[in-house]
This record gives structure tokens, sequence and C-alpha cells, in this order.
């Protein structure tokens, strides 16, 4: 019989095994799942992997890909700090939407004035500003009232889209858009567009900062004395206690920088991508990017891939959905079998498996 | 595609001379769906879908199908359509609002496939709008709700705040008021347009302060389930006929009819003869039906509401003529005047009588 024993110490050829593993299994098992609704297993891998990378239209999908992994990446990368210290953020998804509603909020109130070098970086720090208070909320109760953070920021996602609901049809309503829901399409508005820099590539502001946010947390982890914090804290609280760490300091500033860059990636994609402030803004990029964070191993670099890797799930899956008519429930099946792979993969990290005979020791 | 001629022409370029290049010409005409909810909705996405397939099944094995649903209405959206693009289709519908901006970006990238965007107002050389004048319905509605009522109070589950229901509302009391001066609206707002959870408690509200007739602009068959279970409630079906709930509670219905539109709109890409048109259709056309008037409504009040759609349908008669005074109490439209698409496409404002406010 199969038994599970816990290792000493997490096994490290799992512990970046596990989730090419976890991807690997995830192809398998979406395939069986193709094949049973009557569609060629092989031609849905290929459309949703291949393709969009390497097929005929990759021109087209590439440029895509960057574009949809930027706002997963970023995210993933400041929950990865929280998350590294036991400080759980759920609601990265309510953070990235008052980003964007602060963010296209002050563009609006510019509007039509044309300022670019004052209104985009005012954007910026209004994106930022929304997503880092949004986060204080959860930070500040737990710090003062010993309050769950899960639950807190996880509540406050349905807040933010009420929110992001009322603001669509009231103050920030297009006042030509003939009386529908929605705000002034901010990419045509040159003052706080965030448009592709170079045509054709798909790289935009948010693309780049979710590469320098890449770097820094490389840096900040690996090198600066809040990165070796925030591990200890996760490793082992009470040591960090004797270290010196101050708790309370460790959750407000990891609260901070996940909902600073959750802020900022949904500004970066309301005036991009998006466009819109509309009832349909929010796109779950918030929990995807919780997905992310963990398929990355919450690694700098982890994360960059798993960020790429989840976007062409999201590319390739629309694709195989118009290319071979697959039902849309389908693909969401298949992108939420990732995570599912990944989490029973991960046993292997922390268990052994033990081929025994059944004679009970 | 060589990586070369990309980088020097732009991806835009690119885009257009594959799919402009002479070589994927294909026999067949493709025609492609972007669907914003689910094909089984029971509302609006699945009349569109049935009506699509109505056109595939008009055509034969003349035309290839495709379609994408649930695409949610932003950047997915333009992705979704270009997608379409890229595999050959001749000819986009897209079937939501939110579709505006994105359809015409794609197809200015695209300008020798043929876009139909329903319910917006931007066109393009390659891109035609299209919508009903479900309005129409509605007026035939309010009359029925008007002579129905015996409390006097029209309960109304609106959807999301655009023009086309609060046209629906206005239309629905005018024509209420009309025949009974003593109706009230009481009115709900769900913002959205399918919620089966939402839209049963809303009928429940409106039902337990006394409305005893209630019409919907979501697309579930909830509401008539909470009024069947009330008893002595009518309602009208939405999107679809939801003749199962007849003869009561449902005694009407305002049914969606794409096909016919679809048929012609594909066979003119197939002629070549499709250029981009604002079309604006009703019961004349075909593109609302009335759903069969139940037994439940005595004979003198059905053959006073089928009066008034056959009016509708001749053209003899508009639901918006003047007078009509806004709620405000101002002037809107003098004695005979007839309301302009332009002011009833952005509709938004109550007529006199409605209580509450348009939710902004």
């Amino acid at each position: 019989m199969l038994r599970l024993e816990r290792r000493r110490q997490p096994s490290n050829l799992w512990r970046w095994g596990a989730p090419m593993a976890a991807v690997v299994l995830t192809m398998v098992l979406g395939a069986l799942l193709f094949w049973m609704i009557g569609r060629d297993p092989f031609l849905a891998i290929k459309t949703i992997f291949w393709d969009p990378v390497f097929g005929e239209f990759a021109f087209y999908y590439r440029p895509e890909l960057i574009k949809k992994a930027a706002p997963l990446i970023m995210i993933a990368i400041g929950l990865s700090f929280g998350f590294r210290a036991g400080i759980w953020n759920i609601g990265a998804e309510g953070q990235y939407i008052i980003g964007a509603i602060c963010g296209a909020s002050v563009a609006l109130a510019f509007y039509p004035m044309a300022a670019r070098w004052m209104i985009f970086p005012l954007m910026i720090m209004a994106g930022i500003l929304g997503g880092v208070v949004w986060a204080m909320i959860p930070a500040l109760l737990r710090v003062y009232f010993k309050t769950n953070e899960i639950l807190v920021s996880l509540m406050l996602v349905y807040v933010a889209e009420v929110l992001v609901k009322a603001f669509a049809v009231g103050l920030l309503r297009n006042p030509e858009g003939r009386g529908f829901p929605g705000s002034r399409n901010l990419t045509q508005y040159p003052s706080a567009a965030n448009l592709e820099l170079f045509a054709g590539t798909g790289i935009h502001w948010g693309v780049i900062t979710a590469v320098l946010s890449v770097g820094l947390a490389y840096v900040v982890i690996t090198r600066h004395r809040f990165g070796f914090d925030v591990q200890l804290a996760g490793q082992s609280p009470r040591a960090a206690a004797f270290a010196g760490v101050n708790t309370n300091w460790l959750v407000i500033g990891c609260m901070g920088l996940s909902g600073g860059l959750s802020g900022l990636a949904g500004l970066f994609e309301v005036a991009g991508p998006s466009g819109q402030i509309l009832g349909s803004f929010p796109a779950f990029y918030g929990f995807t990017a919780i997905i992310v964070a963990f398929l990355g191993r919450l690694h700098p670099v982890g994360i960059l891939l798993a960020g790429l890797l989840m976007a062409l799930t999201y590319i390739g899956g629309d694709a195989a959905q118009s290319a071979m008519n697959l039902p849309s429930a389908a693909i969401k099946v298949f992108q939420g079998m990732l995570l599912f792979s990944l989490l029973s993969v991960d046993v292997l990290t922390n268990y052994r498996v033990r081929f025994t005979w059944a004679k009970g020791d | 595609m060589k990586r070369r001629t990309l980088l020097a022409s732009g991806a835009s370029a690119a885009l257009a001379a594959a799919i402009g290049a002479p070589l994927r010409a294909q026999a067949k005409t493709k025609v492609g769906f972007i669907y914003v909810g689910p094909i089984n909705d029971g509302g609006w996405t699945q009349h569109h879908h049935e009506s699509a397939k109505q056109m595939v099944e008009h055509f034969g094995g003349a035309i290839d199908f495709v379609y994408q649903e649930s695409v949610p209405e932003g950047p997915d959206a333009e992705r979704a359509i270009t997608q379409m693009c890229l595999g050959g289709a001749n000819l986009i519908f897209t079937t939501s609002f939110g579709y505006m901006d994105a359809t015409i970006n794609v197809a200015s990238k695209f300008p020798n496939v043929k876009f139909e965007h329903a319910t917006g107002y931007k066109m393009a050389d390659n891109v035609g709008v299209y919508s009903a004048r479900f309005y129409e319905g509605r007026a035939i509605q309010g009359t029925l709700a008007g002579r129905m009522t015996k409390t006097n109070k029209v309960g109304y589950i609106a959807s999301v705040p655009i023009p086309e229901v609060v046209r629906g509302i206005n239309a629905a009391f005018l024509h209420a008021r009309k025949v009974n001066p003593n109706v009230e609206f009481k009115i709900i707002w769900i913002f959205e347009w399918l919620n089966p959870a939402k839209e049963a408690d809303a009928a429940k509200a409106l039902i337990e302060q006394g409305c005893d007739v209630v019409l919907q602009h979501t697309d579930s068959t909830a509401p008539q389930a909470a009024a069947k279970e009330a008893g002595n409630v009518y309602t009208f079906g939405q999107a679809a006929d939801m003749a199962e709930y007849g003869p009561m509670p449902r005694i009407s219905s305002i049914i969606d009819n794409w096909a016919p539109y679809y048929i012609a709109r594909a066979q003119q890409v197939i002629d070549g003869s499709w250029t981009p048109a604002f079309t604006w259709d009703g019961i004349g056309a075909g593109m609302v039906g009335i759903g069969e008037i139940s037994d439940v409504v005595p004979a003198e009040f059905k053959a006073e509401a089928e009066a008034m759609r056959d009016a509708i349908a001749a053209g003899s008669y508009h639901p918006f003529t003047g007078p009509i005074k806004k709620q405000d109490g101002s002037d809107w439209l003098a004695a005979g005047e007839i309301a302009d698409d332009m002011t009833l496409g952005g509709l938004n404002f109550y007529v006199e009588g409605i209580e509450g406010d348009i939710p902004s």
C-alpha cells in the first residue's frame, strides 16, 4: 500500500519539479477532458500551448501574451512577499480595481487637458495610492484589532466590484456615451493612454514595470534586510521575534507592497488594454495571480515564468474556443486543473511516498 | 509570416496582410459570432445563437459558422474578434453593447472583413449596427398591464440603466397610464441581465408591495416562477416566449428574433452587396415578436392589444407619440409629435408620472 511520510526538509528536487509536473499533469488531464467531449485532444493541446507562441499567427499572439501576463506577474510579485511571511492578502482583485478607479479618476479630472508629463505620473501615483489604501484596511484591522486579513481583504473585493459598477454608471460615466454606462476610453485621450511603446511588441508601461518588479523583488529577497525578515517570519515566527522583527510593520509593509503593485497593475490595465472603467472591468487577475505566485514558488523568476504560462492558457484557451468550438466551460475547467494539479503534486515536496506491505507497523 | 516582414511593417499591417493575401481566399463565406453569455443562458445569448443556427440551416453547407461564448467585454473581446478574423471569417456579429470599441478597433485592422455590432452606435466603412425596437413590445405589455392590474401597482424588474431599458420602462408606463390613469410603477434595478436569484428576490419584493403585474427586462424565468407561486400575478416572457409559464402567470411575451436579419446580411456578404447600415427594426420587420396573448386576458383587452401590435407593425402608430412630458414636468413631445430615433437612442430620462430616479 501507499504511505505518505513527512520529509524532514522539503525536497529541493520536488520544489521545482512539482510545478513542471503539474503542468504536464494538466496537459494530460486536459487532453482527456477534450477527448471525452469529442475533440481531438492533441490538436486542442497544441492550439493552447504551441500555436500562440510558434504558430502561424504568433506575430499577433506573442504581444497579447505579454500584455496578459504583465498584470498577473506584477500582482503576484507583490503577493509573494506576504505569502512568504504568512500574511495572506486574498483581496488583490479589490486593490487592482480601486487602483484602476483612482487612476482613471485622475485622468478624467484633467480631461481634455494636454499635459502628459504631469497627468500620467499623477495617474500612476493615484493608482498606487488607491491600491495601498484598500490594502491598509485589512492590514490596520489586523494590527490593531487582530482581525483575519484573509476574510477582510476578500470581502473588500466585493465592495470594490460594487464600487466599479457604481462609478461606471455614475461619477465616471462618459457624458458623450449616449446614456450607456462606462467612462471615456482612456486610450483615446493621449495624455492618459498607456499604449504600446514599440508598435507590434505589446510592450507598454505595465510590462516594463512588471519586469522591473521582478528584478527588484529578486534583489530585495536575496540582499535586503526586508527580504530576510519576510523569510524569517514565514519560516519561524518565534525566531523572527527574537531577531527583533516587528510583526506589525511586516504586516503593513507586505500588505502595502502587494496593494500598491495591484493598484498599479489596475491603473496600467484601465489606461491601456481595457481602456475604460466598466462594470465588467474586473477580470479576476487578482485571484489568478494567487495561482501564479504559488506556481512560481513565490520566487521572482518563477513568478515571471508562471505568469507567462498562465497567460498562455488564457490566450491559447480562447483561441481553442473559437478555432475548435470548444465550450468556454471546458476551458475554465482546464485552467482550474492547473491549480488542482499543483496542489496535489505539491504533496511530494513535503512528503515521501513509501510503498509498504500491509502488515501494520 | 517572416519575422523580418513583421518588424518592417508593424503588427497591424501584418494582420491586414495576413487576411488580405489572396492565398487565404476561400470558397465558403465564414460567419462568426461573439457572445457575451453562455449559449444556453435562456435569454439574450441563447436567442442570438438560435437565430444564428437558423441562419446556418438556411444556407445549408454554403457557409462556415464559428462562435465564441462568454467573451468578457474588454480587452479579451478585442482578441476574440481578432482571432476570428485571423481564422478567416468574412462576417462577424458582435452581440453585446460592450464590444463596441473592440469591434471598431479590430475593424480598422481588417478592412476586408464585415462587422455587425448589436445595440451600439459607432459605425465604420466595414461596421454596421443593428438593434431591435423592443419598446414597441413594451407598449403592448404596458397596455395589458394597465388593463389587468387590480391593485393598480405594476412591478418592473429593470436590468442595467442604459437607454434601451429606460425606453422600455417609459413605453410600458405611458401605455399603462393611457388605459388606466391610476396605475403606478414600482421599479427595481438589479444591475445585471441575468441573475435568477436576484430576479426572484426582486419579483417577490414587488409582489409583497402589492404589485399584481410584474414586467421584467431580465432574462431568466425566475420572476415567472415567483409569480406562479404567489398566484394571481401576471407576467410577460422576456427574450424567449416562456410559454411553459402560460396561460398563467405569463400572459404574453417579447421574443427576440434575429434570424431574418442574420440571413439577409450573410446573403449580402455572399453576393458582395453588403454595405454598413444602421438597422433598428421592430415588430413590422419581424425582429420583435409578440408572444401569443393567453386566454386569461378578457377578449376585449386581447383585441385591443393585438390592434396596437398590428398598428405598430403597419407603421400607423408609434409608441412615443406626443403629448408627452418628462418626469420633471417639462415638455418633451408636443401633441402629435413623434420622438426621433436620435433622442430615443440615448433616452436617459423618465416620462411624467414615474416615481424614482434612474440610477446614476
